[in-house]
């Protein structure tokens, strides 16, 4: 047997259980028409969970896009302190949300399309809805011509089996939904675990690390004024810490018998610290960007 | 006979209309059983093509079942197949 003759017989089979036969036909159309109403209500509410799920995709995009370009940031940063490891980390990490992006596109176009094909079965079950009320009455009117019975057993028959259509529709969507959902799920995880970067700014071992270098190299800049202040600029040696790797500037160690004052140290060191107050990463990242 | 493009509505086409069909049908058929998913697409995309093209869509207030029924245009293979292992399965 072909496709299309196995398909009808199952579309069929699915319609017989839909609507079971009542024994006066008058009340199986009645009976079609509250399930069609029934129906037509459980497409719009699908339809509904459709956009509902969308949005909760578009917002996981709008999400990873943050982290993304936080880590992008923070790369950059890492460069400027010579931290090309922590930098090939973030972009790493950067690309593994690219891929997730990618994966919630293809989720977002599927709704997408669910969506515009559910809202065409509203219409169209609309409007069959609507002239099957008018038809129904006109043909129990006439019910007892035999004629008429006929046309009543065609008419469910092919109502029932539009029913089936639509309810295999609506099963589609709903799959379409839950696959969403079990990846939404995981993203929502991984978000939340803060494997890509973690928003609420309490677990991020690529920003510690930023921040610590960051600040011991604040340290030493301010070292290295106090220093130049205490002695005079044309003692200092030339080309002292300009240039230089964060390693050079390292083994740049206070000269013996130098005094370095306490106080201003543990100032400064306090003002470059990792928990500074707010948010340390919104902060870095502003500076960055 | 009465065509039904699930997801999409119901066409009448004329007997000799649906010969052509029922041959594609069988090379359908057979694409299905080899797993050979871009000649199942474009055999697909044929019946849909004809059967839109030389079918008259049933109006709104016309309640009919259908004689024969094709996949939305959308569908997979592996869809195709699980819905004809519904059947094969007993259930409905």
């Amino acid at each position: 047997m072909g496709v299309m003759k196995r398909l009808t017989n199952i579309v069929q089979a699915k319609a017989n259980k839909v609507l079971d036969k009542a024994e006066d036909p008058r009340e199986t159309l009645d009976l079609s028409y509250e399930k069609q109403i029934e129906q037509l209500q459980q497409v719009k509410r699908g339809l509904a969970d459709v956009a509902t799920a969308k949005k909760r995709i578009e917002l996981q995009a709008q999400q990873l896009q943050q982290a993304a370009n936080k880590l992008q940031n923070q790369a950059r940063q890492a460069l400027a302190q010579n931290r090309e490891d922590l930098a090939t980390e973030a972009l790493t990490r950067r690309s593994g949300i690219a891929s997730q992006l990618e994966g919630l596109k293809t989720q977002h176009d599927q709704l997408a399309q669910q969506q515009e094909r559910l809202e065409a079965t509203t219409q169209q079950l609309q409007a069959r809805v609507e002239a099957f009320r008018t038809q129904k009455e006109t043909l129990k009117a006439s019910y007892t011509a035999a004629q008429a019975q006929t046309r009543i057993g065609e008419a469910v028959s092919g109502i029932s089996e539009s029913m089936s259509d639509t309810g295999m529709a609506m099963q589609r969507a709903q799959d379409k939904i839950a696959q969403m959902q079990a990846r939404a799920g995981a993203v929502d995880e991984l978000l939340a675990s803060g494997t890509l970067t973690d928003l609420s700014g309490t677990s991020d071992p690529i920003q510690a690390q930023l921040d610590k270098t960051a600040s011991s190299g604040q340290v030493e800049l301010q070292l290295a004024q106090m220093k130049s202040e205490l002695n005079p600029p044309a003692a200092a040696p030339s080309g002292e810490l300009g240039a230089g790797t964060a390693g050079a500037a390292a083994s740049d160690e206070p000269v013996d018998g130098e005094i370095v004052p306490d106080l201003p140290v543990a100032a400064t060191a306090a003002s470059g610290a990792p928990a500074a107050p707010k948010d340390p990463f919104t902060l870095d990242d502003a500076n960055a960007s | 006979m009465i065509v039904r493009i699930l997801g999409e509505g119901q066409f009448e086409l004329q007997d000799h209309e649906v010969a052509a069909l029922e041959a594609l049908d069988q090379q359908l058929v057979t694409a299905l059983d080899a797993g050979d998913e871009p000649t199942f697409k474009d055999l697909l995309n044929r019946l849909l093509q004809s059967v839109r093209s030389e079918g008259t869509p049933v109006p709104t207030d016309r309640f009919v079942p259908s004689d024969l029924t094709l996949p939305d245009e959308h569908a997979s293979l592996s869809e195709v197949r699980e819905l004809l292992a519904s059947e094969d399965a007993g259930e409905s």
